[in-house]
């Protein structure tokens, strides 16, 4: 049993790590913005390589150190789940590793397996697959563990597919499964891949992704659904704070380094965490920054959400007011922007990756760059270069 | 067995022995303690120690990980694959290859696991691309699933470039996943050929059918009506409004499909029940593969084999599949149909489809299978399912 001075240590150990890295979906601590300096002006002459990848996929690559891993699946059922590991500078393969399937792997056809988001932390990548297939390898490629969560929990599954990224807080794997028939969380000892705690959780579909946030100075886990948020210990599992009212089932929270946490609920909720239920506090509501499929965005004193026609949407993040609209280019979006040095990186589902400039009066699309593929994956941001991936590639777009 | 079990621990051992700083004893060690993994991670420490261990090893410890595979769980296969991919990798980068010669010999041989061999042909693809090729060429009556589909596709591709009647059949004759079933059909019945699918997937098209039950807000899943105790054909039950008795229902849809809403009408917030006997020519095991988007339970010979209580989230062919033991003679499956009470246009489906197969997909046909219907021998314009 660690004491609760070893695992803050554990904990801030794992989330400064990360600092120069893009270690999960939506990179540092999930709030999709990046410190790192990133070209506002594309050209094809930005693209510093792209890689055939083996099978389809919507994860977004993750970047540690000079390594980027991905996710994909192939075959005619997609029940084969493959690994692969880049080297960031050049877009060799170090490594790949394949597996089987082991849970359903039927999605609706424009999802696939390969969905949720993998992370990492220093020594370890965890690779989630819709199938509830689990794998846990070491930077080289070493397995370490191996979880089928739907031979464990054989109803926990959704035909439409799954898509909710797992993350890593401090020692423990946060997974969140949800569907109509088997939902469940789990809370996973990253060393062993066996679960420190698991609960039930609402019978309902819901791709969101668990996001870690800061409640009283402690670190928590926050798992959406449509009854609401829960904030958990995330190595006990413990409820520590409940807001209910419902959730969105898709676009996931964001919190921000304002301290509040940002719910895709009634439009936007901003909610600042407390110690218990009673503390929690709704800051403000607002229906007009409601978001598509994407997940909200917080970049300065501004929100950023995107609809699934691409309207992008700026609010203040002192009340919620709507600052302005701007219609992006193409009509479908599924992906969620990232930040970067007072612009937004937005790539619509026909593979035009678009910069705003959102420090004027209004935002503005300042420049494209049309990859000509299908994307639904949100970008990454690593080494002051995007990586995006689509369904058979992936980009590093840099200076 | 005793047999093929010394054979087994003979080839392990013998890897072991060619095999970079492992000795024949750890590798049985690590191989024992991989295969021993259980649910929810329970082994996984041991597992790991044991795949470094397997992982050190040079490339003369393919053949062992490979012969593992055979009666591996799994995940304990998943183990295994992991291995073999550290080991090939190792000797593709070192540039010292792989040994292909006893690869293909493990591959030749159709006891051991299709998985693996499929495995087994990807490592022969990796470094002899030309001979893989060849080699599928032999493989249209494999038992892996995945090395038929490679041949089965190159017939299709002939049969395509020569726009050949006679090479679809042949196609059609030993495919077994749905996608290429479908394409050898449609260009067979282009041709003018006609096609008994039913028969070809082997779905159930006669069942006896009782309801509407109550499932207002869900709960007539969990509870256990009249059928689910006893099926008597002759006996009415009490059911959501009236007395319901048992009716004849033959599927004339060329993809089994059992439509409930064509006996009872769109109602919602139901459940029924579907009743058929299958005769068996022998005693063995099967699968039943079951595609419905509503709620369902499936009981074979009376005993419960799953249930899953999701609605209207999609179907398709072959979306479940669920292994059975088949007993000699008559046997009866009876299936629990939920619909739930939703009013979108997407939820209005109360069907599913069903049929018996071996574990490469290949029909298993009844004793007892009545000729299909005309009206399912003809094509209907496509559903999505």
């Amino acid at each position: 049993m660690k004491t609760r001075s070893t695992l803050a240590l554990s904990l801030a150990l794992s989330l400064s790590i990360q600092a120069d890295n893009w270690t999960q979906f939506r990179g540092l601590d999930g709030a999709s913005v990046s410190g790192d300096k990133l070209p506002t002006k594309l050209d094809k002459k930005n693209i510093s390589w792209s890689v055939d990848l083996p099978g389809r996929g919507l994860s977004s690559p993750i970047v540690y150190g000079n390594k980027v891993f991905l996710s994909a699946a192939s075959g005619p059922d997609q029940r084969r789940l493959h690994v692969i590991c880049l080297n960031a500078d050049t877009g060799k393969q170090i490594w790949e590793r394949q597996f089987w399937a082991t849970g359903r792997t039927m999605t609706h056809p424009k999802t696939c397996v390969a969905a949720p988001t993998p992370v990492c932390d220093g020594e370890r990548v965890y690779v989630l697959y819709s199938s509830n297939d689990l794998i846990c390898l070491d930077h080289d490629g070493n397995v370490k563990w191996l979880r089928g969560l739907t031979l464990d929990y054989p109803n926990a599954s959704n035909s439409l597919g799954m898509s909710s990224s797992p993350i890593v807080i401090g020692d423990t794997l946060v997974v969140q499964v949800e569907n109509d028939s088997e939902s469940f969380a789990a809370g996973i000892n990253v060393q062993t891949g066996v679960n420190r705690w698991k609960l039930d959780r609402p019978k309902a579909a819901n791709w969101t992704s668990p996001t870690v946030a800061k409640s009283d100075g402690k670190y928590v886990a926050i798992l959406q659904s449509s009854k609401g948020i829960h904030a958990l210990n995330p190595r006990s599992g413990e409820e520590v704070w409940y807001f209910g009212g419902g959730a969105s089932t898709i676009p996931s929270s964001t919190f921000a380094g304002d301290g509040v946490l940002y719910v895709p609920a009634n439009g936007i909720t901003a909610l600042k965490p407390g110690s218990k239920t009673k503390d929690v506090k709704e800051l403000w509501v607002s229906g007009q920054l409601k978001p598509g499929t994407s997940s909200p965005v917080v970049m300065g004193q501004n929100i950023f959400t995107v609809n699934s026609i691409g309207v992008l949407t700026c609010g203040d993040i002192n009340g919620g007011k709507r600052l302005w609209q701007i219609r992006m280019k193409g009509k479908k979006f599924s992906a969620t922007p990232v930040a970067a040095g007072g612009f937004l990186y937005a790539v619509n589902e026909e593979g035009l990756v678009q910069v705003i400039d959102v420090k004027g009066e209004e935002g503005e699309v300042i420049s494209t760059l049309d990859l000509g593929e299908t994307v639904l994956g949100t970008p990454s941001v690593a080494r002051n270069s995007l990586f995006i991936r689509s369904d058979g590639r992936v980009w590093k777009i840099g200076s | 067995m005793k047999t093929t079990t010394l054979k087994t621990a003979a080839v392990i051992f013998a890897g072991a022995l060619c095999a970079h700083a492992v000795s024949p004893g750890e590798v049985q060690k690590a191989i024992a303690a991989i295969k021993a993994v259980g649910p929810e991670g329970e082994g996984n420490a041991k597992a790991s120690d044991a795949w470094l261990t397997l992982s050190k090893g040079g490339d003369d410890m393919l053949i062992p990980l490979l012969t593992a595979m055979n009666g591996a769980s799994p995940m304990a296969a998943n183990w295994l694959r992991g291995a073999v991919h550290t080991v090939a990798d190792k000797g593709i980068n070192s540039g010292h290859g792989l040994p292909t010669g006893a690869i293909e010999e493990w591959l030749r041989d159709t006891r051991n696991d299709p998985r693996a061999r499929r495995l087994a042909y990807d490592l022969i693809k990796q470094v002899q691309p030309q001979r893989a090729e060849w080699l599928i060429k032999g493989m249209l009556n494999d038992p892996s699933v995945e090395l038929r589909r490679d041949a089965v596709r190159n017939v299709l591709n002939d049969a395509k470039a020569r726009s050949s009647t006679k090479l679809y059949q042949k196609a059609l004759d030993h495919a077994r996943d749905v996608d290429q079933i479908q394409t050898a059909v449609a260009e067979l019945r282009k041709a003018g050929k006609t096609v008994d699918v039913p028969k070809q997937f082997g779905f159930l098209m006669d069942w006896q059918v009782v309801g509407p039950f109550d499932n207002a807000e869900k709960e007539g899943f969990a509870r256990k009506y009249a059928p689910e105790s006893k099926v008597n054909l002759k006996t009415a039950y009490d059911g959501k409004k009236d007395k319901v008795k048992w009716e004849a229902f033959t599927s004339e849809d060329q993809y089994g499909m059992v439509d409930i809403n064509t006996v009872y009408g769109m109602e919602k917030g139901v459940t029924a029940y579907a009743f058929t006997e299958y005769e068996a020519k022998e005693a063995r095991k099967a699968e039943l593969r079951l595609g419905s988007k509503n709620a369902w339970k499936i009981w074979v010979n009376g005993k419960f084999i799953f249930g899953r209580d999701e609605y209207h989230r999609g179907m398709r062919i072959d979306q479940y599949r669920l292994p059975i033991q088949l007993q000699k003679g008559k046997n009866t499956i009876l299936v629990k149909l939920c619909q739930d009470e939703q009013e979108k246009p997407w939820t209005k489906e109360w069907q599913f489809q069903l049929r018996v197969s071996d574990a490469t997909g290949a029909a298993i046909l009844a004793q007892n299978r009545k000729p299909t219907p005309a009206a399912a021998l003809k094509p209907k314009p496509r559903k999505k399912r």
